[in-house]
């Protein structure tokens, strides 16, 4: 009987099942806002998986009763902040939901694309990005999305506002990073992916 | 110099300012999100936490634990390789 010292032996076994039960309950979550976070799906499914790993090695940690999506979102955006310091995620974003229309506002002639929303999103500084995330996207309070980020209140109300702005500006203006034209911003996105292609990190062939 | 320029006549309630009228596209937000919500979970996922979990010992089955009987562990003993 050798008793190697396991990550979360202090929990009972029901703890233990209803742990594992809860995070795979998040899963799904979990993908949705790290899709958001950094655009490409595989990139964002790595990210998860990331997340479980410490979760799994963390969960004498977890409190029973309290949100395990919040908790885990405190580990997701925690590793996607990590990795984008090591510039894996930038100017990425998921062209798959290109085709999805979103709306046809009263008064405009063009629709606006889930794929236009997502890559105005993606063009965001990353703490708004997730704050608009967590609170547009997500569902959660203000308070709730504040813990997750571990800032203050009106710090996050003011990101999901700047955040919301910045949106509705670029979606009235058309003024969103597009592959097809060469204006200004698709310009920077564009040499943006260059620089990631260039570090080894990029997408091969798209088209 | 409390100035209360209302432009839109907006008026939250709260007095936060951040939220202010949801914009048109924010339902768009939350169906990006729900559609990866939606979708069916690969099954690596279910995977690894079933590693993690049997990693940790605990294993499906309780019970059957005994080991030992008889040849326990397969000696490699025997032929060596000498190369």
């Amino acid at each position: 009987m050798s008793d190697t010292g396991s990550p979360g032996g202090s929990l009972s076994p029901i703890d233990k099942a209803s742990f594992k039960r809860e995070l795979t309950g998040v899963v799904p979550h979990l993908r949705a806002f790290a899709r958001g976070l950094c655009g490409r799906p595989d990139l964002a499914d790595d990210l998860v998986q990331e997340t479980m790993l410490k979760a799994w090695a963390a969960q004498d940690r977890f409190e029973p009763g309290t949100s395990m999506r919040a908790w885990t979102f405190v580990i997701l955006r925690n590793a996607y902040l990590t990795d984008m310091r090591r510039n894996r995620f930038r100017g990425e974003y998921d062209e798959g939901v290109a085709e999805r229309i979103l709306t046809a506002p009263a008064g405009q002639e063009e629709p606006i694309h889930l794929s236009d929303l997502h890559r105005a999103l993606l063009t965001l500084p990353a703490e708004r990005r997730e704050a608009l995330l967590l609170v547009g996207a997500g569902g959660f309070s203000y308070e709730e999305a504040a813990a997750i980020c571990g800032c203050a209140v009106g710090t996050i109300k003011s990101r999901v506002g700047r955040a919301r702005a910045a949106l509705s500006e670029m979606l009235a203006n058309g003024n969103i990073p597009r592959r097809s034209t060469d204006d200004d911003i698709a310009h920077r996105a564009i040499l943006e992916e260059l620089d990631t292609v260039a570090a080894g990190n990029g997408v091969s062939s798209r088209g | 110099m409390a100035s209360n320029h209302q432009r839109s006549g907006s008026n939250g309630g709260g007095g936060d300012g951040a939220q202010r009228r949801p914009p048109e596209w924010a339902d768009g937000l939350k169906q990006l999100y729900d559609s990866v919500v939606e979708e069916a979970l690969p099954d690596n996922f279910k995977d690894l936490l079933d590693r993690l979990d049997e990693m940790d010992g605990g294993g499906p089955s309780p019970g059957s634990n005994d080991n030992g009987q008889g040849q326990g562990r397969p000696a490699p003993d025997g032929r060596g390789n000498p190369a």
